[in-house]
């Protein structure tokens, strides 16, 4: 019998409709109170589960306390074990992380919850990519990609996921906009981890359909390019971004990766993991380099989301025309029309790096991609 | 009995033979065709045949060929085609892009009856082919005439291979021009993925446009990517959406401006003939699917034609040999120095040529004009009822007609019911109509069909099958489980969906087949 984690971050979303930028924090969490904000994510929790309330002879529901699933569950028919303890109507980021622990000690085949990013970082922070989670969107801040489209398309992923019938488990995006600087006007992400997400081509947020071992066989076309291009100038610095795309470069390299983190490449030797940005420009000074970098997050950033360490100055230095932006066919629909953005935090070379750019695709394939609004 | 007069549907239920494969059914030692020995007297001249086969041909062992006896093979046949909806049984709009028009038969009786295509043999005395040969000639005419470019070649054998022709041509200009530097070509997302994958094949890098907002490739897109590097481009007009481009000397005049080649996808032309042509779009290439738009049986992979088409300046470098006409007679010239060699067997799918050249002898010049009339008129209508089906939208060109074909897109079903185009595909075939062609891939429409009517179909037709799909939404918005646990009325009642993924669950031949069934075992 299928096990399934449930949990709610009852005040998750809060923050949104009394237009405060997120719900983190006790501070920011009376506030919203006191501006008479109401609970979303309950109401959009229980819109998932009854979509797999056929399934509730067949799966076994462990979940948490109260507002924190078990409520939901009752209502939507469920007769859930009921697992941890919670102060009722003060609920923590803390009791989000025990929950999810609990769960994967309990070998559940699924988590699902809901939440916005702050949850899923929790989740993250709780089981990393142990267990496999999906996001039932409930929160202001949504920027990761670990959501179905919906509370409805959350409730079917997870029916047919436990019912055997999704195949593909994709490692997706957890980000979070740090929340302090976005009320002062600032936007900087940062780029959390990975969770392992379910995918089924319509309901998760990318909406892909060329089968999963097409996307597989289009990063190995995108890896022998670059590789390639290594070969090609062996006197090269090869700066490679973040990202499960980029990561795919070092693993054929056989060469140590930082998937949150700036790796430098050069002659297809490991020169440094993990850099920052100093170390970075220290290195290329004066020096051929050439940037790889994918796309992060779903608003298409290949610039400014996770990647902060590549500065201006070093965009700069490398030059427009040595920057490698690879992504697949798929990845590029999904954005359905939207330009790349680039964010550097230099407005001027953001429009210097606006336009058309090549994207590399695959082998020897490249896709001609608007960069930037304009 | 009978499909309902009020309703259009019809209570359809496929045949379920539970066939074997042919390889089941052998027995050994039974024959279907006993081959007749040669005469004493052809005996006496060439022997008996075998000793000139070089030893290294000769078979040890007989292949491992079923034995089945001829009644079998008939009724083997005829069962699985009962399991199949072709295009003899049902309306097959569903195939876009596939330009499914009737074949008429008396074509097939031509191909399969006349001693003037069923005796002859390409290395025969030209002399003894000078029937076939006049078809060739005369067939390239016609594409002349249609697409305003000035020769033709009949031998790639499809639409694919036409473009992979047209590429190697491409090719062989620039390197007799001493350009050596031309390493890429622009194509688009909308084009057909051959319009990628063989000028790839002929040694170029490819950079693919996406949409704009309105449908077409970005022009903005294509002029940033154009450069001296650029050899050729290759586009489809109109592309799968079946919006004609009206800017499309825009895109045309770019490339030449950067001293690129432009190639024309002219796979489906149906919407175009007698209307608008390759030349006077600018194009410097061309190529048909002959067996699309000039009719004939879709073979499945083939027998098919892809006749690809130049202009004056590229003429040495089409494939060897050519039909030509010296005023008396018809000969082969093989006299082309610059030729980049031949693309296939002989002379290419001579018996596509015969159907071809027949289909558009029995239209004449008027009849291929009413053909795109027709193909155009009867894809708007289409349009305007499918349109009126709740769930489907129609992505781009708002207020603009399509010319032939349409691709539809089940996205509003989907987000107010769950059943998307996969569903609906499954459970209009209950109701006996293929199911439909989605999209290529990436699929940048979510959610698409993509449907071409053609001419042959006529409006009782058309209302048929555009009923089966306002049934089906209706199914979806009263009961969508039941639409997605389609179909309920074919041989096989569970379609894995998506698809199977692993390669070891698959076998396409019998060989194939029995070494992963015994791996398994072991």
């Amino acid at each position: 019998m299928k096990k399934l984690g449930f949990i709610v971050n009852p005040v998750a979303g809060m923050g949104g409709r009394v237009g405060l930028k997120g719900s983190d924090g006790a501070e920011i969490l009376k506030l919203a109170r006191e501006l008479g904000a109401k609970p979303e994510a309950p109401g959009r929790a229980l819109e998932a589960l009854k979509i797999i309330s056929g399934l509730k002879d067949k799966i076994e529901i462990i979940t948490y306390p109260h507002e924190m699933g078990q409520e939901e569950c009752r209502e939507a028919g469920f007769e859930p074990r009921v697992i941890g303890a919670i102060e009722s109507g003060r609920t923590t980021p803390e009791d989000t992380m025990e929950a999810a622990r609990l769960m994967a000690a309990e070998k559940v085949d699924l988590i699902l919850f809901a939440g916005g990013d702050g949850t899923a970082r929790n989740i993250y922070n709780a089981v990393g990519e142990r267990v496999p989670t999906l996001g039932i969107p409930a929160g202001v801040k949504i920027h990761s990609g670990v959501y179905a489209v919906n509370p409805k398309g959350a409730g079917q992923v997870c029916a047919m996921f436990l019912d055997g019938k999704l195949l593909n488990i994709r490692e997706a995006e957890v980000m979070d906009i740090d929340e302090d600087a976005f009320r002062e006007g600032v936007v900087t992400a940062k780029l959390y981890g990975y969770l392992r997400v379910p995918e089924e081509r319509r309901y998760v947020q990318s909406v892909k359909s060329g089968g999963v071992l097409a996307e597989k066989e289009a990063l190995v076309s995108i890896v022998s390019e670059v590789v390639d291009q290594m070969t090609e100038n062996p006197e090269t610095y090869f700066i490679i971004g973040p990202g499960t795309t980029t990561r795919n470069i070092m693993t054929d390299l056989k060469l140590q990766n930082t998937l949150l983190g700036v790796d430098v490449v050069k002659g297809k030797k490991l020169v440094a993991n993990d850099v920052a940005e100093a170390r970075i420009w220290e290195l290329i000074q004066g020096q051929p380099a050439k940037i790889v970098v994918t796309i992060i997050g779903g608003q298409g950033h290949v610039f400014g989301r996770g990647n902060q360490q590549l500065s201006p100055r070093i965009i700069r230095e490398v030059g427009k025309s040595n920057i490698v932006i690879i992504a697949t066919k798929e990845k590029l629909t999904s954005l359905q029309g939207r330009p790349l953005l680039v964010d550097t935090g230099d407005e001027e070379l953001n429009d210097e790096l606006s336009g058309y750019l090549r994207v590399t695709t695959g082998y020897g394939d490249y896709v001609m991609y608007q960069v930037g609004y304009n | 009995m009978g499909m309902d007069k009020n309703t259009l549907l019809r209570k359809f239920h496929q045949a379920r033979w539970d066939e074997e494969i042919i390889f089941e059914l052998s027995v050994p030692g039974e024959r279907g065709i006993l081959v007749p020995r040669a005469e004493p007297g052809v005996v006496a001249e060439v022997g008996d045949g075998l000793a000139a086969l070089p030893k290294s041909l000769k078979r040890k062992k007989p292949p491992a060929l079923p034995e089945v006896n001829q009644m079998k093979v008939n009724r083997h046949y005829m069962r699985l085609s009962q399991e199949t909806l072709g295009t003899d049984v049902n309306i097959d709009i569903s195939q876009g892009t596939c330009t499914m028009k009737y074949s008429p038969k008396v074509q097939e009786h031509l191909v399969a009856r006349h001693p003037g295509i069923t005796e002859i043999h390409p290395l025969q005395d030209e002399d003894t082919l000078q029937g076939i040969l006049e078809m060739y000639y005369k067939f390239e005419q016609f594409l002349k005439e249609i697409s305003g470019l000035d020769y033709f070649s009949m031998q790639p054998g499809g639409g694919a291979h036409g473009v992979f022709t047209n590429a190697s041509i491409i090719r062989a200009y620039h390197a007799s021009r001493g350009d050596r530097k031309r390493d890429e070509i622009i194509t688009t997302m909308f084009s057909h993925p051959c319009d990628a994958a063989t000028p790839f094949t002929a040694g170029y890098k490819v950079i693919t446009l996406m949409p704009d907002e309105n449908g077409y490739p970005d022009l903005r897109a294509m002029k940033a990517a154009l450069s001296e590097r650029t050899a050729g481009i290759f586009i489809t007009n109109p592309e799968d959406t079946g919006i004609y481009n009206p800017r499309i000397e825009e895109y045309v005049n770019a490339a030449h401006e950067v001293g690129a080649l432009c190639s024309y996808d002219q796979a489906n032309a149906n919407g175009m003939l007698g209307i608008a042509r390759a030349r006077e779009a600018g194009f410097d290439l061309c190529h048909f699917n002959v067996h699309k738009t000039f009719s004939s049986p879709h073979g499945c992979m083939g027998p098919a034609m892809g006749a690809q088409g130049v202009r004056a300046v590229l003429k040495d470098f089409l494939p060897v040999p050519r039909v030509e006409y010296d005023g008396k007679r018809y000969y082969l010239n093989y006299n082309l120095p610059h030729s980049i060699g031949k693309t296939r067997s002989f002379y290419g799918n001579a018996p596509i040529v015969v159907r071809a050249y027949a289909w558009i002898m029995q239209h004449g010049a008027e009849g291929l004009r009413e053909v795109a009339e027709c193909s155009v008129l009867n894809n708007n209508y289409m349009e305007k009822k499918l349109r009126a089906i709740p769930g489907v939208v129609v992505w781009y060109a708002e207020g603009k007609r399509r010319l032939e074909q349409v691709r539809y897109s089940w996205e509003k079903l989907q987000q107010d019911t769950g059943v998307g185009t996969g569903d609906v595909m499954r459970r209009m075939a209950d109701y006996g109509i293929q199911h439909y062609w989605t999209s290529h891939h990436p699929w940048v429409v979510p959610e698409p069909f993509t449907l071409e009517p053609c001419e042959s179909y006529s409006k009782a037709d058309i209302d048929e099958y555009c009923a089966v799909l306002a049934q089906v939404s209706k199914e979806a918005y009263e009961d969508p489980e039941f639409v997605k646990n389609a179909p309920y009325n074919l041989p096989v009642h569970n379609v894995p969906a998506p698809e199977i993924n692993e390669p070891e669950r698959i076998a396409v031949t019998w060989r194939q087949y029995q070494k992963k069934k015994a791996a398994k075992k072991g």
